[in-house]
């Protein structure tokens, strides 16, 4: 399995990661080695037999639509990096 | 009596008939942190100050467990206690609220000793990967305690805490329990609710108990069990106590031991240990038989795929804006995304993210991500067969003793290799424990797995203890913190 520079760069994009210049080499090969790897799915014996999605058969598991007003806006607050006013700050988005 | 030495049931019979009061635990625990933590690094924060308050205000009314301290990993939200995932992203984040299983332990009166290492955000096999600290293994300083929930194991190993928490995503319990010669269970998907817990792989992760011996690992599961309306994949089960599976014996037992798990790539001591086990069951009454369950390898590739294309989705969240860490270098939102996560992640975790997203990206979703998930539908569908004969199956829980530190951290798909053992039964959401079976001509502990049906962990308890009785393994052996 062969990973382009190109490739994960964009995959780097889509994950909003940035990669620096002398790890990329390091991140393909780590790629390619564990896609080499992961190929072995090819051979498992998987005619005909449906996704598992999750690891119990569950779907749609449905309750109540109560609010819960969580009070301790504090405890919240405390762990934003910047805020302001009671309020999360971020850069200005809209020009 | 070194009270450190004490399981928990110990513990409690001591504190019913006052041999001992909450105080003396306390105490003796924080003199044990203060003497081995420097060596075993097992902690990122530690409350023993905020122990002793509490012991001092405990009544023995508070509930069942009053006084009994515990660990807990640091991926498991504590209110208002640092929850960091090893991770410099949540390095200071305080959780606002209780992980469902943090509101049962708190109920029964337990007092938390403090937050316990980990690779970061779960994903490793050593707990190199932790941003703070590489935690030892105590019974040699020179080896990894395993992971991801080392720091869990090594401080139940060592003594500083009776009993912890960790959680297992694809061995993440089992595999440090068997390189720190201690037990850990992981319950079946779906019995211990994950509220709280900060996801890695939401379809695999599960939180269970790491302790010094098979009772105390039923007596931690009656408490964490149970239906969690905050958890949707959270059965809605009648409630077991575990502790009436601990009976001593195992006569008439089917245990199915499927030969891959024992050929290529296990060591020649570890296979030697298990096959001698296989023996001691034989001896007890138990009927044991070979059999084929060829899924380890595509067990493992399935698990690095889904794993990492979850993990890559439930990381996504980490975006610097509402907690965690936040960029300095940024002129606009996409810079505080982008160089925020970049920053606070470390390699092992950036290294999975990108797996991924590439597994889930279009053009290979078909080739790679769609296809794991029908591996994991054969995978459930080769256990099922084997249940239909056996009650349990027995496999070592890793291929190797504890590894020295620093010679796999470089090498991501040989760290993966670790888990070959373990990475099955998340795919198939089974519960198994792991148990030491004995040591190595090193000394370093050995462990069993033995891995049963859905909600079936009164089965693999009850195996568990009666071989725990036979073999005595706490009697005969110790950690020695070996430089």
């Amino acid at each position: 399995m062969q990973v382009s520079r190109e490739e994960i760069l964009h995959i780097a994009k889509l994950a909003n990661l940035n990669l620096e210049e002398n790890e990329i080499d390091n991140y393909i090969l780590n790629l390619q080695d564990i896609l080499n790897f992961a190929n072995v799915v090819n051979n498992a014996n998987i005619e005909g037999l449906k996704e598992t999605i999750g690891a119990n058969d569950n779907c749609n598991v449905f309750r109540k639509d109560e609010i819960v007003q969580f009070e301790d806006r504090e405890a919240l607050l405390q762990n934003a990096p910047e805020q302001e006013r009671g309020m999360f700050k971020i850069p200005k988005v809209i020009n | 009596m070194n009270i450190t030495e004490l399981t928990v049931h110990e513990l409690k019979d001591k504190l019913k008939n006052k041999e001992i009061s909450v105080m003396d635990i306390t105490n003796s625990y924080i003199d044990r942190i203060n003497d081995k933590e420097k060596d075993v690094q097992a902690f990122v924060t530690t409350l023993t100050q905020e122990a002793l308050e509490q012991a001092k205000n405990i009544s023995g009314e508070e509930g069942e467990y009053a006084g009994i301290p515990i660990g807990i990993k640091d991926n498991i939200c504590t209110k208002g206690i640092k929850t960091t995932c090893s991770s410099k992203m949540l390095e200071n984040f305080v959780a606002p609220y209780d992980a469902s299983v943090m509101e049962k332990i708190n109920q029964s009166g337990m007092i938390t000793l403090g937050k316990l290492n980990m690779d970061e955000f779960a994903m490793g096999a050593s707990t190199e990967y932790s941003y703070f600290k590489k935690t030892r293994n105590p019974w040699n300083l020179n080896t990894v305690p395993g992971g991801s929930s080392g720091g869990s194991a090594a401080a139940v190993a060592a003594g500083m805490v009776p009993w912890a928490l960790g959680s297992d995503t694809g061995g993440s319990i089992r595999q440090p329990a068997s390189f720190c010669g201690v037990v850990g269970l992981k319950p079946t998907y779906g019995l211990v609710s994950r509220y709280g817990l900060v996801a890695f792989a939401s379809s695999l992760d599960q939180i269970g108990p790491i302790t010094k011996d098979v009772e105390d690992a039923a007596m931690l599961l009656n408490i964490i069990a149970g239906h969690d309306e905050k958890d949707t994949t959270s059965e809605n089960i009648e409630k077991k106590d575990y502790t009436k599976a601990l009976i001593q014996d195992v006569k008439g037992m089917k245990i199915g031991v499927p030969r891959e798990y024992f050929g290529e790539g296990i060591n020649p001591e570890v296979k030697a240990k298990l096959e001698e086990s296989i023996q001691t069951y034989k001896k007890m009454g138990a009927e044991v038989e070979e059999f084929s369950l060829d899924i380890a390898e595509y067990a493992l590739a399935t698990y690095y795929i889904i794993a990492c294309a979850e993990a890559s989705s439930n990381l996504g969240r980490f975006d610097g804006i509402r907690y965690g860490y936040r960029t300095k270098n940024f002129k606009n939102l996409k810079d505080i995304y982008r160089n925020s996560r970049t920053e606070g992640f470390g390699a092992e975790v950036k290294r999975r993210i990108i797996l991924g997203t590439y597994v889930l990206s279009s053009g290979y979703y078909d080739a790679y991500y769609k296809k794991a998930q029908q591996v994991r539908t054969l995978v459930k569908k080769e256990f099922d067969k084997a249940f239909e004969k056996y009650d349990l199956i027995l496999t070592p829980t890793s291929p190797t003793v504890a590894f020295e530190i620093g010679t796999r951290s470089n090498n991501p798909l040989e760290m993966y290799l670790a888990d070959i053992c373990t990475v099955s039964v998340n795919i198939a959401g089974l519960p198994a424990i792991s148990i030491p079976c004995g040591v190595n001509s090193d000394n370093m502990p050995i462990g069993m797995q033995l891995i049963g049906n859905k909600f079936e962990e009164d089965k693999i308890l009850r195996a568990a203890y009666a071989f725990e009785k036979e073999i005595k393994f706490r009697d005969n052996y110790k950690p020695e913190f070996r430089k």
